[in-house]
């Protein structure tokens, strides 16, 4: 079994020893420039992503150390980008596009949903998209409505397309390497708000970095978190919490303060789902909050509380309850009144809690 | 409250004197039952239309998406600069091939009228601008595709027989049946998989290209559309793209004035051509006569010359006429002239061709209708060849289970669980 739990599973002894501390960015950064050392047929594209090394600095130094060739600027045409990967990827190269925000991923629906997803099943195998597209997402940056949007469940919706969230710098570089490695598209969808640090919820405290945090450490090297594995951040016998992205450091926080034996479960893959862990930690603790940032009707939260009525139905003990994001534009000056932040999430868990 | 609840459509502003606005909405010039006068059309004579060097640029050959190249005169005779001189041998290939996707569409719309599958689409009219745009390129060059170009792989000889597996989405069919019949996929013959969304395949086609270019690859690729979808976000990403780094690419607008029962208007015709949509970008534009496949061969051979020196990409408009419904699913008698077809100025592009080798001493009336006859027999022979693969919902058919492979490259979980739940549902009911 590769990458996993902690940090320092699935490494080996010289990764470890080449272990930096490094924040989600630089993560990010390091994974695309371990794959465009290791794989010639990777290719960095996106608005700003060149010159500049892109508006999070997520591709900085890339076009200088790999050339123009295989790290350029786009047009601004979201469209344009995801069909022009779709026909990089059926010449035979493997392109990590970027969409600078997930908010502009919609002009590429149709490239994504109608192509990149479906291509290996129209042809029957005989062209395919393996590319990586990397978006930031979510709020509590004060984005306002078009900088803030959580879009994974129009993609979860999808077929044929992976759907991935990382949660920490370890994991970004892991999950994105594999990403790349791997011959079916998948949306990576990089939490904004904590690049730099992780973030408890509380907007109105000084900002946290990742220095010192375990899941910083970060190999400088090739490793892989495989897709389609959850990562258990806290066991626990209270209830299940399953969440991914920022809202799994908010649920830290929010369980340490209240002092509860609660087991996180950071999902990481949304597509494919790590079903087995859902429904183990289910079943043992009996209890099951769900908390994505995305709106509410028909989010992948809905899918959560399906499956788990589904499969865990026998050891549930309460009903399951979601905290979400209002089914509302994000808002701006009304950020936190949005955010499911620890007034919410701390309600949710008293209500599952209190039979 | 009550000042924010109306929209005052319609209610104008009192008291201002100023014309009224009218919304100009297209209306063809002929609708059915009409007679058809193509008078207004405005066609230079064949030998009229310089050609210019391959690596010009774009700026100086503004005019060349305005006016028609052509090659072949009313008399058949190939004139002028864009004659591109082909020996016997390339010309009766051309005409085969014509004619050659002229019978497939024949006996594939009657298998469809048959009942043997649940759609087709003809290029009746529309030869030319496949197989001419075929021979003019390398048999490596990447082809994506719309789906009215099935002359691409009757002239890359891919076989027939393949092409009918898929419609009849048969034990034969490569695609396993889960494309609509001639949403064809055929890699070894350079030709991309079909979509049914339009344009998607124009970014597509550039980003192969670009790859090619930067891989340092000698390959160029070429893509099709119709007019009516270069109004589709597509067209504009892909040329902007295109322009943008110069990408090795040939783009193709089938103007072949209807998109269903749309016509070009609605697409902009009325305000411009639509090789002029290649002035704005700073690309090549040609605009060529799409029934003429001595002029598509040359626009398209000097294209790809263009492209393969780095000079660019070049968007070519082949003026055709769509002599056959949008799909056996529309009845273009509902929406146009019936005269239209049979009055089109430009003619038919395989009687053109002929005449032309007539003339030119290597073919002759009884030649043509013996091979009409041999390619009839042969798409009837290949047919029922194909037919004992299955025909459409006649039980022959790919496995059902397999609807489930190729979403991913690994099944995951939830395929399988699904997969295996669809296996006992209709274990259990006895199926």
């Amino acid at each position: 079994m590769e990458g996993g739990g902690t940090v320092s599973e699935g490494m080996t002894q010289k990764a470890r020893a080449d272990a930096q501390q490094m924040n989600m960015i630089q993560a990010i950064n390091s994974a695309l420039d371990v794959m465009m050392e290791r794989d010639a047929q990777v290719v960095v594209m996106g608005e700003d992503v060149g010159y500049f090394g892109g508006v999070f600095r997520a591709t900085a130094g890339l076009q200088q150390k790999y050339g123009k060739n295989r790290v350029f600027d786009t047009p601004i045409t979201e469209c344009g980008i995801i069909g022009v990967a779709v026909g990089m990827g059926a010449y035979g190269l493997r392109p990590v596009p970027e969409i600078q925000f997930a908010d502009y991923i919609y002009p590429a629906l149709d490239q994504l949903v109608s192509e990149a997803a479906r291509l290996r099943y129209r042809s029957a195998g005989e062209f395919i998209a393996p590319m990586t597209v990397r978006s930031p997402f979510g709020g509590g940056i004060f984005g306002g409505q078009t900088h803030s949007q959580s879009p994974e469940g129009i993609f979860t919706h999808v077929s044929g397309v992976k759907t991935v969230i990382p949660a920490t710098p370890y994991d970004a570089k892991g999950l994105l390497i594999a990403a790349i490695e791997d011959n079916d598209p998948t949306i990576f969808f990089e939490p904004k708000r904590i690049y730099n640090g992780p973030f408890d919820g509380h907007y109105d405290t000084p900002a946290k970095s990742w220095a010192g945090h375990p899941q910083a450490q970060v190999p400088t090297g090739y490793y892989r978190v495989p897709l389609g594995q959850a990562r258990t951040v806290r066991a626990g016998e209270a209830l299940t919490i399953l969440c991914y992205g920022t809202m799994v450091h908010v649920v830290e926080n929010i369980v340490a303060a209240m002092g509860l034996d609660a087991e996180i479960v950071d999902l990481r893959t949304l597509v494919p789902l790590d079903i087995d862990a859902v429904e183990a930690s289910v079943k043992k603790t009996g209890r099951c909050l769900i908390v994505h940032e995305a709106t509410r009707t028909s989010g992948f939260g809905a899918e959560l509380s399906a499956l788990v009525q589904e499969r865990c139905f026998y050891h549930l003990e309460a009903p399951i309850e979601r905290v979400t994001g209002f089914d509302t534009p994000y808002p701006h000056s009304l950020e936190w009144a949005y955010f499911p932040g620890p007034v919410r999430i701390r309600e949710a868990i008293a209500k599952i809690m209190k039979d | 409250m009550s000042d924010r609840t109306g929209s005052g459509a319609g209610e104008g502003m009192a008291g201002r004197n100023l014309p009224t606005l009218e919304l100009h909405v297209p209306e063809p010039k002929f609708r059915p039952g009409d007679s058809v006068d193509f008078s207004h059309f405005d066609i230079p004579a064949a030998d009229a239309t310089p050609r210019p060097d391959e690596a010009v640029q774009p700026a100086q050959i503004r005019d060349l998406a305005y006016g028609l190249i052509r090659v072949l005169d009313e008399d058949g005779a190939a004139v002028g600069q864009w004659n591109p001189n082909l020996p016997p041998e390339t010309l009766l290939r051309m005409l085969r091939y014509m004619a050659l996707t002229r019978a497939f569409d024949a006996r594939m719309f009657r298998a469809q009228r048959q009942g043997k599958t649940s759609f087709y689409m003809k290029s009746t009219g529309e030869e030319a601008v496949s197989v001419g745009a075929a021979l003019a390129l390398a048999r490596d060059d990447m082809c994506f595709p719309s789906y009215r170009q099935q002359g691409i792989l009757i002239a890359r000889d891919w076989p027939i027989i393949d092409m009918m597996n898929q419609i009849y989405s048969n034990t034969g069919d490569r695609l396993k049946g889960r494309q609509l019949p001639i949403m064809y996929s055929a890699r070894e013959a350079g030709f991309f998989s079909i979509s049914g969304n339009l344009t998607t395949q124009y970014p597509q086609a550039v980003g192969w290209a670009m790859a090619s270019a930067a891989k340092g690859d000698t390959r160029i690729a070429a893509t099709w559309c119709g007019e009516g979808s270069t109004a589709e976000g597509d067209f504009h990403s892909a040329c902007t793209f295109a322009s943008v780094y110069r990408a090795p690419v040939i783009m193709n607008i089938v103007n072949n004035q209807w998109a269903i029962s749309s016509f070009s208007g609605f697409a902009g015709a009325e305000a411009t051509t639509f090789a002029a949509r290649a002035v704005g970008y700073g690309i090549a534009g040609l605009r060529v006569d799409g029934n003429d496949v001595l002029a598509v061969y040359a626009a398209t051979r000097w294209a790809a010359d263009r492209a393969r020196s780095n000079a660019g990409p070049t968007l070519i408009e082949h003026f055709t006429y769509r002599v056959e419904g949008h799909s056996t699913s529309d009845d273009p008698s509902a929406y146009r002239s019936a005269e239209e077809s049979s009055l089109w100025p430009l003619g038919d592009p395989i009687a053109r061709l002929k005449q032309h080798c007539i003339r030119l001493g290597i073919w002759d009336e009884e030649r043509h209708a013996a091979m009409d006859k041999e390619l009839a027999e042969m798409v009837r022979d290949a047919a029922r060849e194909a037919e004992k693969n299955g025909i459409l919902g006649h039980g022959l058919h790919h496995p059902m289970e397999s609807l489930f492979e190729d979403v991913f490259e690994e099944m995951p979980w939830h395929l399988k669980e699904q997969q295996q739940q669809m296996l006992d549902e209709w274990k259990a009911a006895g199926l």
